[in-house]
């Protein structure tokens, strides 16, 4: 069988569609943010943004950036109307108090117990790790938007984390090229497998045992 | 610090008169900071940054400093200029991985550059505990991490914790909007970002402002820094142009930190 993996833009799609009305959402920078990009228009969520933003809106027109309202990738921004502005401890205290639904992050690794790490490639990089470890363990939620497998076509979904952890046992779900993937105390549940990926073809790819679970849809 | 208010925390002690917090220049404002002084610096990114306050640090000759900021400099302004000028012994920080973080990335990898890398909320909530007279608090935040390491941990309500300490700053060094001569303070957008916490967190504040304006000239019911935490206000001329990519701190980062990282 053959099958095309999901762009980035078609996984942002698909989270973009399960983040309910109401939510109160964290877009992690780089792939996270594209899932911004394709909120349904017919629901309201709420984008929050660590460095003191709740009601984040799109990327200003041309001409029209303000150095003051940036997000945490550090690009411009808008706010929507009925947005708010406050300072950084009480922005991490919405993160870290548990009152954020949803942070979606991106991920070297993710191991079968839910076990996150994104925040350093290790060896001799200069390590940063800004507001990662504060969503991983503050967010009702946390959703992981990665590539199933690494460029050298290795399982990012493995035993045991071998890159630095950023927290433990705190994924719910993932989203990847080729499927979702949820974090159950019975172990990892696939779900919505790409068109023309079959369940063995999927284990076969993934570095730990899968179970199937629910229908498997197209894209 | 000279703290002429003695322990009023104002310059003017105890004779009558007007309270003035607002100096008449940068220098002034800086005068009394000494070597081997811990500084917090506003800003995330581009927004908030005391650029000229940074600037005029570097000209007062203060050295072997330990500055608090979110990230580690940028290009060769602000914290990357006093990085550049050798002023600076630690840098505590969240994010010093930039695309042009490169004066830090030099002096880090030369080993003359100390760096403590702390997470950005427990950064935050340890000057916040600083300001509040908080002893040491526990997160669960980092646990079971690298940044744990060597730290004390106590198992709460079933969940992991690590016991972290206050950051007080002998001077923070804060970018605000409009203030007035009793220290009050607003900000503008996203620009605010740890201005209000470091304000409290050291013992002498000394904030940038566009705009002065006269007692009243606040609403009461929006001010966001109360001027018991500020110590100094000093105006600066409002710089020209709008954003641009060259001018914000860059990203740069997604690519190499799985998009994730601030």
């Amino acid at each position: 069988m053959s099958y095309a993996k999901l762009t980035r833009d078609e996984i942002a799609k698909r989270i973009a569609q399960d983040i309910p009305e109401g939510a109160y959402v964290n877009l992690g920078i780089g792939m996270p943010t594209l899932v911004g990009n394709h909120l349904p228009k017919d629901r309201e969520i709420f984008l929050h943004s660590e460095n003191g933003i709740l009601g984040m809106g799109p990327a200003p027109a041309a001409g029209e950036e303000d150095g003051d309202l940036i997000n945490a990738g550090k690009e411009p921004v808008t706010l929507l109307t009925g947005g708010a502005y406050f300072h950084h401890t009480d922005s991490f205290a919405m993160m870290r108090g548990g009152h954020l639904d949803i942070a979606v992050l991106g991920a070297f690794q993710v191991s079968v117990s839910g076990d996150l790490a994104n925040w350093h490639s290790g060896g001799d990089a200069i390590p940063a790790v800004g507001g990662a470890m504060d969503l991983a363990v503050g967010a009702k939620s946390v959703w992981v938007m990665m590539e199933h497998l690494t460029k050298s076509g290795e399982s990012k979904i493995v035993p045991r984390c071998t890159y630095p952890l950023t927290g433990i046992g705190v994924v719910k779900r993932l989203y990847t090229d080729l499927a979702v993937i949820d974090v159950t105390p019975r172990g990892l549940a696939a779900s919505r497998l790409i068109s023309g990926l079959s369940f063995d073809e999927l284990q076969r790819l993934t570095g730990v045992p899968l179970l199937p679970s629910g229908a498997r849809a197209a894209a | 610090m000279g703290e002429s208010g003695e322990g009023l925390g104002r310059e003017g002690g105890l004779s009558s008169g007007m309270i003035d917090k607002i100096v008449p220049s940068l220098e002034a404002a800086l005068a009394d900071v000494s070597d081997g002084s811990t500084i917090l610096v506003g800003g995330f990114g581009g927004a908030g940054v005391p650029e000229e306050l940074i600037d005029a640090l570097i000209a007062q000759g203060a050295k072997d400093l330990t500055i608090v900021n979110n990230n580690a400099g940028n290009g060769e302004v602000g914290v990357a200029a006093l990085l550049n000028a050798g002023r600076v012994r630690k840098i505590v920080c969240s994010y010093p991985r930039l695309a042009d973080g490169y004066v830090f990335e030099r002096l880090y990898r030369a080993g003359k550059v100390e760096l403590e890398l702390v997470p950005q909320g427990t950064l935050s909530e340890r000057m916040r505990a600083a300001g509040a007279g908080i002893g040491a608090f526990y997160t669960p935040t980092a646990y079971g991490t690298d940044l744990a390491k060597g730290k004390e941990t106590r198992v709460i309500e079933g969940k992991g914790h690590v016991l972290e300490y206050p950051i007080r700053g002998d001077v923070a060094l804060v970018k605000a909007e409009r203030g007035d001569r009793w220290g009050n303070l607003v900000y503008r957008k996203s620009a605010r970002n740890f201005g209000p916490t470091m304000a409290s967190a050291a013992k002498c504040t000394i904030a940038q402002v566009y705009e002065t304006v006269e007692l009243g000239g606040l609403d009461p019911e929006c001010i966001v820094t109360p001027g018991i935490f500020v110590t100094r206000v000093v105006k600066v001329p409002r710089k020209g142009g709008s954003w641009t990519p060259a001018a914000s701190v860059t990203r740069g980062i997604s690519g190499r930190a799985a998009g994730t990282g601030r």
